[in-house]
This record gives structure tokens, sequence and C-alpha cells, in this order.
């Protein structure tokens, strides 16, 4: 077995335990300086894992590819990694119990969205999947002291629990329709038998994608978002919305087209997809509009965003998985820069409600510019990432418009919620810079400079320069998603 | 380097340079931008003067050397042209040059930027943030109207759109101003979405967004007519909204109303006529079925600009309502016809200055404004008599061009071959010509005159008010658009000799494709 194909997974368990063992002689004072060591060991693998981007072609051990699209994930979720962890830091004056385990838990659940990246065995799907699953239990109740955090914690557990029954059921099914783990197999297995379980194994497969879309919180299966998301702590939050969602997408499309091509051009499997496209931009868009916690508020927003990515990958073909990319990266800084705005904002206020922005552009112009820009990337407006993100995915669903009656219904209803989340969007922006605070408040809002550790700045000013460099240099990534659908394609075939 | 690529490059890069200067330096926010601005003009001036020397000495340039590119240019007639890749992988490219049109459309816009900017004395709160939203506006729209790029065209448009909503919600007017900002950024957004989902299904049937590359491809590939009808729907619809066609205009007259003067001015100035602009330059050469099919429902809808806004602005007793309802009822013209958008543009910004002066524009309260402010009174009775076609403004040469236009469409092309493409339509677009012409005659002149009684005749109220006269340089932009007016006005051969030449262009394509 060729280690050196794992390196990146096996050095990030590397850091998650040397800090857990460092855990022991750090005196209490300095635990939080222990998140330097993991930003800057992630911060070498990800330039490790830059380095494999010009290498190309694929390289295979039983259960796990490294082929482009592994490669840009595994750059995606690292980059999540680092961000979040020196989201953490800045965080660490909230996390009573250790905060080291928090680094290392961290570093555990990353451990899983790599090998999730990487995944072509049904085995190796269900451990990633429960890697990252389980792992977050314990980060989301990471507050003890909190009872949001806790009751968040339990919420994640009972539905994450029950989610994953479903999804090994599913896989338990797959495997007795076609006596293999390996995407690459079930087919010729299938077929082999004379396609006569096929049916079983279309129940299977429906299970897993359910199991699935939990992850990507799509409707019907987001009832968990917005609890979960205001109880956890805000970089764990960030987290689930970054790389668990983007997690549940890979291997959404390596199963989808590399395990079931069988069942790939029948219209069931692409309305479903359509339809829960669908469901989830019009539930997510409309649950925000009145949500005035901004932690749920940026949870419906990332059900409506899971919404527009499942658009993407309803199209089923090279462009639309490119767009799914593309959205993602760019999806990435925007979702990274808010809810670190928002942690340190509300971390002052002690207070989640939308008023607790008032006045953020005289307190802090840096923060009040970048929720500003994250919001209007969130949106869709130029020249940010999330502007060529959406017009990628236009691009791709006008495309596959013809591909089925449900399509055009669909991207109406996307291009309603576009305009729909823009209202709730330019609500947040209206807060910062002429918001008045609580209408029932008597005291105007707090007008004092928001104290903050410099960590937070390094966050903000890494996303913002990746909104502004996706959207107005789109180029490079571009290149990079190309070559990740290519691989994903010809792969398939 | 092409001058236009600094025209539209100084706005922006002032603006990131005033990001870096500490907000209490006022100063230093109202002369850069205003600096910036002027010297986009004076470029402006310079390739407005030299354009056709420009274009004839392209003309002349031996074109085996140069690329499809320079070819295209050279055929459709654009002049001080530059290229540089951009994101090559989806055929989208930063390209700019300007034909006839192009460079009346950035030469108006170039002034009425000047004059915003210049305007924006009048903010006294946050000056950083808002001189630095109005500059990305300028050089936002600066840079659509010179966009060779669909893609480019839309990209910088939308950010110069995008400013409104803040700018609005900080240092807009009156109580309103929330509601105003939001349903303004709703309506221009979905408007927006709308000719994206457009633009999406052009590029799809082209493979590229390089407006030349485009109308190269019509040589040898059509677009089947009911993809045409699609498209062209989507695109007048969309950008429809965006310009205030009836029944989409309610933003405007709010939006209007509640901004700060220089937003105001650059929005009912310029960006407004944006969305026709883009109609004018991509959807009609590119497909003549498709307007075909379309340009008489929009020659009705026009009619509901003309006819309906006009009669809601006679009814109106607030001067920020009434001019806000004719700029609407304006637009119903422009799109009648392309040589009254530069003039009519002029004619929006001049008039929304007028705005703040007063603090209560009430018509029934206030009158007798003209002897207490005599300059301001001025200025406002001369923009109110523009505004209802008086000859010796722009808008009387620019009106007359419509009227002539639509009139004699169906006859144009009696001695040719050609079968023109609104033929079956003659006796539809005369009604309508008819129509505009009454209401642009007597609704038009009810209104303005109204308001020029009410507000500045009769004896001044001893209980208003008092505001101040406009003084010193601050009757500069004043000056500077009224003077326009009337230069165009007295000699109107400077811009539709520049205009023809392109519409001909235009012409030709959308017959020779229409006729194949």
């Amino acid at each position: 077995m060729n280690l050196s194909l794992i390196s990146l997974e096996i050095g990030v368990t590397l850091i998650g335990a040397l800090v857990l063992l460092a855990d022991l002689w750090t005196p209490k004072a300095r635990k939080r300086q222990l998140g330097w060591f993991v930003v800057l060991g992630l911060a070498v693998l990800f330039g490790l894992s830059l380095r494999k981007f010009t290498g190309g072609g694929a390289a295979q051990i039983l259960g796990y590819t490294k082929d482009s699209l592994t490669v840009f994930f595994q750059g995606f979720f690292i980059m999540a990694g680092i961000l979040v962890t020196l989201l953490t830091i800045s965080y660490a004056d909230r996390i009573r119990s250790g905060i080291s385990e928090m680094y290392a838990l961290t570093c555990f659940a990353l451990t899983g969205m790599l090998f999730a990246a990487g995944a072509t065995s049904f085995v190796m799907v269900f451990v990633a999947v429960e890697l990252i699953t389980i792992t977050f239990y314990v980060l989301t109740s990471f507050e003890r002291n909190r009872l949001r955090s806790i009751e968040a914690g339990v919420k994640y557990l009972i539905l994450g629990a029950a989610a994953s029954a479903v999804m090994v059921f599913g896989i338990a099914l797959i495997y007795g329709s076609t006596g293999t783990l390996e995407f690459s197999e079930v087919t010729q297995n299938l077929e082999a038998d004379g396609i006569q379980h096929l049916m079983l194994f279309k129940l299977g497969m429906l299970l897993l994608l359910g199991g699935l879309a939990f992850k990507i919180a799509a409707v019907p299966f987001q009832l968990w978002v917005p609890d979960v998301y205001q109880g956890a702590p805000t970089p764990v939050t960030a987290f689930l919305a970054t790389g668990s969602k983007a997690a549940g997408f890979v291997l959404l499309l390596r199963i989808l087209h590399e395990a079931c091509p069988i069942i790939l051009d029948e219209t069931w499997l692409r309305q479903l997809l359509a339809v829960m496209a669908g469901a989830s931009i019009l539930y997510g868009s409309l649950c925000a509009l009145r949500q005035r916690n901004l932690k749920r508020l940026l949870g419906y927003s990332g059900i409506a965003s899971a919404g527009y990515v499942l658009l993407g990958v309803v199209t089923l073909n090279a462009e639309g998985t490119q767009a799914v990319l593309f959205y993602l990266a760019g999806y990435l800084f925007a979702v990274l820069a808010a809810f670190t705005v928002i942690a340190m904002v509300t971390e002052d206020a002690n207070d989640e409600d939308i008023s607790v922005l008032a006045n953020l552009h005289q307190r802090s112009p840096l923060f009040a510019i970048t929720l500003t820009l994250a919001i209007m990337s969130l949106a869709g407006v130029p020249p940010l990432a999330g502007f060529f993100g959406k017009f990628l995915l236009l691009k791709a669903a006008f495309g596959a418009a013809g591909s089925d009656p449900v399509m055009p219904w669909v991207i109406g209803i996307a291009i309603a919620g576009v305009v729909i989340s823009l209202f709730y969007y330019f609500g947040i922006i209206r807060v910062i810079y002429w918001g008045t605070g609580q209408l029932w408040a008597e005291k105007k809002p707090n007008a004092d400079p928001i104290e903050c550790p410099d960590t937070a700045d390094i966050v903000v000013l890494i996303c913002v320069f990746g909104m502004l460099a996706l959207g107005i240099f789109p180029e490079p990534v571009l290149n990079l998603v190309e070559d990740a659908s290519t691989a994903l394609f010809s792969s398939a075939q | 380097m092409s001058p236009l690529t600094i025209i539209m490059g100084l706005p922006l890069i002032m603006a990131a340079i005033l990001t870096l200067v500490p907000a209490e330096k006022r100063a230093v926010f109202r002369w850069g931008a205003m600096l910036s601005t002027l010297a986009s003009l004076l470029l402006a001036i310079y390739v407005f003067a030299q354009f056709d020397t420009a274009l004839a000495a392209s003309q002349d340039v031996d074109d085996t050397q140069g690329s499809v590119f320079a070819t295209l240019e050279k055929e459709y007639g654009y002049a001080f042209t530059q290229r540089a890749p951009w994101i090559d992988s989806l055929n989208i490219s930063f390209h700019v040059g300007v034909d006839g049109i192009g460079v009346v459309m950035v030469l108006m816009a170039s002034i009425v930027a000047f004059a915003a900017t210049c305007c924006a004395g009048e903010i006294k709160a946050r000056e950083k943030e808002f001189t630095i939203l109005l500059l990305l506006m300028a050089g936002g729209i600066l840079g659509a109207f010179m966009s060779l790029d669909v893609f480019q065209m839309y990209f910088l448009h939308e950010l110069a759109l995008v400013p409104t909503f803040i700018m609005i919600g900080v240092w807009g007017r009156g109580k309103n101003r929330d509601y105003a900002a939001y349903k303004i950024t709703l309506y221009l957004s979905l408007g927006a979405l709308i000719a994206l989902a457009g633009l999406i299904l052009l590029y799809m049937e082209f493979e590229t967004f390089s407006l030349l590359g485009m109308l190269d491809h019509l040589h040898t590939q059509q677009i089947s007519t009911g993809k045409q009808n699609l498209i062209f729907a989507l695109l007048m619809f969309g950008l429809g909204i965006l310009v205030s066609l009836w029944p989409f205009h309610t933003w405007a007259p709010l939006g209007y109303g509640a901004a700060p003067t220089p937003t105001a001015m650059m929005h009912a100035g310029v960006i407004k006529k944006f969305g026709l602009f883009m109609l004018i330059r991509v959807a009609l050469p590119l497909l003549p079925e498709g307007a075909q099919t379309w340009l008489p429902v929009l020659a009705w809808l026009c009619l509901g600009n003309i006819l309906y806004c006009g009669l809601v602005a006679m009814r109106q007793k607030d001067l920020n309502q009434l001019i806000g309802n004719s700029s609407v009822a304006h637009m119903g013209f422009v799109f009648l016809g392309i040589a009254s958008l530069t003039t009519i543009g002029l004619t929006g910004a001049v008039m929304v200055m007028f705005y703040t002066q007063t603090r209560t524009l009430d018509m029934e309260n206030v009158s007798g404004l003209l002897k207490g402010m005599p300059f301001w009174g001025t200025a406002m009775i001369m923009a109110l008599l523009a505004g209802c076609g008086l000859p010796g403004f722009a808008n009387f040469a620019g009106e007359i061009t419509v009227f002539f236009g639509a009139w004699s469409i169906p006859t144009f092309e009696a001695g040719q071959k050609l079968t023109h493409p609104f033929q079956e339509y003659s006796l539809q677009f005369r009604v309508v010509t008819i129509i505009a012409i009454w209401s642009a005659l007597v609704i038009g002149a009810v209104y303005m005159l109204r308001a020029i009684r009410n507000l500045l005749h009769g004896e001044p109220d001893v209980d208003a008010p008092k505001a101040d006269d406009i003084t010193h340089w601050k009757k500069l932009p004043y000056a500077l658009l009224i003077g326009v007016l009337l230069l165009f006005g007295c000699y109107p051969k400077l811009l539709t000799g520049k205009i023809n030449t392109a519409y001909k262009s235009i012409q030709q394509a959308v017959q020779s494709n229409f006729s194949r």
C-alpha cells in the first residue's frame, strides 16, 4: 500500500495528536497559542496539496483515489481548516472547556473530509462521513456552559445518527444487490447479474442520497440546520457550513457519476434532485426573510445555497460540476468572512440579534466592509466570487434546461430565490450602515470600537482577498475546476 | 493603452486610493473625486473630438496583420479600441471601444459624473464612504458604455448599480428612504437578473461574449425564431425594468425622490439610460426576428410611459414627484429613438439637481421662489422648458428626430429592395407617434408650466422657510449641464452626425440579418 497517497490525511491526524500531547505540558494561559501550531502545520500541508495540483493523473489504493477532484477538494478543506482554526483562536476566550481539544477535534474532522474527497468505495464513504459527523457531535456541544450549545449537540446527535443509520442501511442494500463496495464495480456486477436486483440497488441509492442530503442540508433533511447553527460555537458553525457541506457535495458527485451511471439517465433521479434543489432554495429564502438571529439567518441562507449547488449537480454534466466546484470555492470565503465578523460582534454584544450590527461601520470599518462584501458575494453581486459562481450555475442550468420538463421551473424558482434573498441580505447591510438598534430598546446602539484578537483580522483579510480574486480573476480557479471535472468524468467512463 | 480605459479607470483608481485616506480629511475626498471625474471628462471630450480622425485612421490601417477582432472593429466602425484577455476559458475578454453612439454616451456619462461629484458637496456626513461609492458608480457606468464584451458590460453596469442601495439608505432624504432603497434595489436586481438570463441564453448560441464575435457569427449562423423571441423578451423586459418601462416604472419617482442629489443625477442621467443602450447594442442587431415580434409591444408600453406617467406627473403636488414622473415619461420617447438618449439623459440629470435646494417643494404652498433665489430659479426654468422640448435646447432636436424617425419607418425603405422589418406595423407606429407628439407637446407643457407658475412666480411666501440661492462655484454643475443642452440644441449636428453613422450600421445589420 502506497502511504504517500494519504500523506495529507496522516499529516492532519498527526497535527491533531501532537496538539493533544502538547496540551499536557502547556500552561493553561498559553494553550490558546497551540492554535498557531495547527495553523502552521495546516499551511504547510496546504502548500503540499497545492504542489500536487500540477501533477495530475490518478493514483489509487483500495477505496481511495487521488485524482484532480480529490486534490481540489483537499485544498479546499485544508483552506477551510486553516481559516476555522484561526477563527477558533480568536474565539478561544469563550471556550471554557479545553481549547486544545477543540483544535484537535477540528483536525480529526478535517481528516474525515480529506478522506471523503477521495472516497471511491462505500466503506470509505461511511467511515469518512462518520469521522466527520461524530467529531461534530462533540464540537457542536463544546460550549458546555451554554444551554443552547448542548441543545444543538443533542439535536445534531439524534438527527445525525438517524441519517447515518439510513445511510448505512442504504449501503447494505447496495452491497446486497451488487455484491461489491467499490464504486467502479457496481455497474458491471449489476449487469453481470442481469440487472435483476436493480430495484433493490435503486432503493439503496435513494437511502444513501438521503444520508448525504442531511450533510448538505437540503430539503427535506434541513430541519437541524437553524438550531444547530445557532447553538454551536461560531467557529464550529462556520466549519459545518463550509467543510461538512462541501464533503457532502464531493461524495454526492462521486457517487452519482462513478457508482450509478446505470441509473443516471433515469428521469426520476434527475427530477428528485431538481425538486430538492427547488424546494431548498424556496424554503431557505422564505424562512430567512423574517429571521432576526444572525446565525439562524445564515443557516437558512445556507439551505438556499445548498439548493443552488444542487442545481449545478442536477445538470449531471461537466459544466454543472465546474459550476458547483467554483461556487463552493467562493462560498467558502464568503461564509467564513461572514461568520468571523458575526462571531466577533455577537461575542462583544453577547447577543445574536441582527441589531447588534448597528453602527458597525463606525465601530470597525474593516468588519463592516468585510461583512458587506461577504453578504454581497452570497447575494451574487459583482465583482465578487459569488457573482461568478451564480453566473456559472445559471449558465449550466440553462444548458440543461431542456433535459427535463421540471428544469425550467426549478430555474425560475432559482431566479425568484435570488431576488428574495436580496431582501434579507440587504437587510443585513442596512443594519450595518444605517441601523438604529432594537426598536424597543431605549438606549442608542453601542458605538465603541470592537476589541478583538488580530487573528480575526487575518481571517477577514484572507477571505476578502479570496472573494475579490475569485470574482475578478477567476481564470486560475476555473482551470482547476476544469481539471477536477475532467477527472471525475473520465473516471466515470 | 486606449484613452477609453483611462476614462473608465480614473474614477475606479481614485476610489481605491481614497480608501487609504483617513476619514477626517474631508477636503481630500471632495477634490479627489472632482479631479478624477474632471480628468475623465477632458479625456472624453478629446475622444469625442478626435473620434472621426481616429476612425478614419483605423480604417486606413492594413488589416492583413491584425487579429480577427481588429478586422471586426474596423468593419463595425469602432475606434479607440483595446483588448486584453480576461477569462479565456469562457471566451470573455476585456474589450473597450466606441462607435458613434458609444462616444456620445461616454461623453454624456462623464459630463454627468463630473457634475455629480461637484454636487457631492451637499453631503455633510461620512464623506469618505459616499465619495468612494460615487466613484465606483461613475467608473462602472463609464466602463459599461464602452464595453465591447457583453459580460464585461453587464459586470460593470451591475457594479454601478449596487452602491445605490447604501447611498439612498444612508444619505437619502425623507421618511420613505428605507422603503425606496429596498424597492429600487429589488426592482433593479430583478431586471438585471432577467437580462442576465437572456444574455446567458445568447451566450449559449454563440459560445462567446464578445459583441463583435457574436455579430460576426451571425453571418454564418442564425438563431431560430423561437429562441430569438424568447431571448428578446427576456432582454426587453429585464432591461425594461432597468429603464423604468411602464408598468415597471414605480421605483423611479420614489427612488429619485429619496436619493441624495449626486446619486439621483447619476441614476436619472446615466445609469437608467444604460438598459436601453444595451437593448440597442445587443438585442436589436443580434435578434432581428425577436425584435420584429416584440417591438410593437414595446411601442405600446412606451406609450404607457408617455401618457400614463405624463398624466400622473400633471397631478403631482410635490415637485420631486413631478420630476420623477416626468423623467419616467421621457423614457418613453427615448424608446422611440436613439437620438434622444443623450439629450434626455442630460435633462434628467439637470432636473434632479433641483430637488434639494428648498426644504419643501409642495407646489400648493410654496410660491415666488424666483425672487429669493434668482440663479436657481432661472436655471430651473431653463431646465423645465428644455424638458418640454423648447426649440434651442437639445431636447427639441432629440424629440423632433424621434418623431420624424418613428413616422417615416414605413416609407423609409420604399425605394429599396429590402423589406423593412416593421412594414406591417406601419399604422400602429403612426398611431403611437401621433399620441406621443400630442402628449409631449400638451401634457409635458402643462405640468412643466404649472410647476414654473406655482413655484417660481407669484408673491414670495413670508412664513416659508428661507432657502439660500446657489452661490459661487456651486453654480458650475448647473451651468455646465444647461450649457451643454444649449450647445447641442443649437448645433445638433455635433451629436446626430456621429449617432447617424453608427445607427446606420446597426440598421444595416438588422436588415441584412432579417432579410435572410
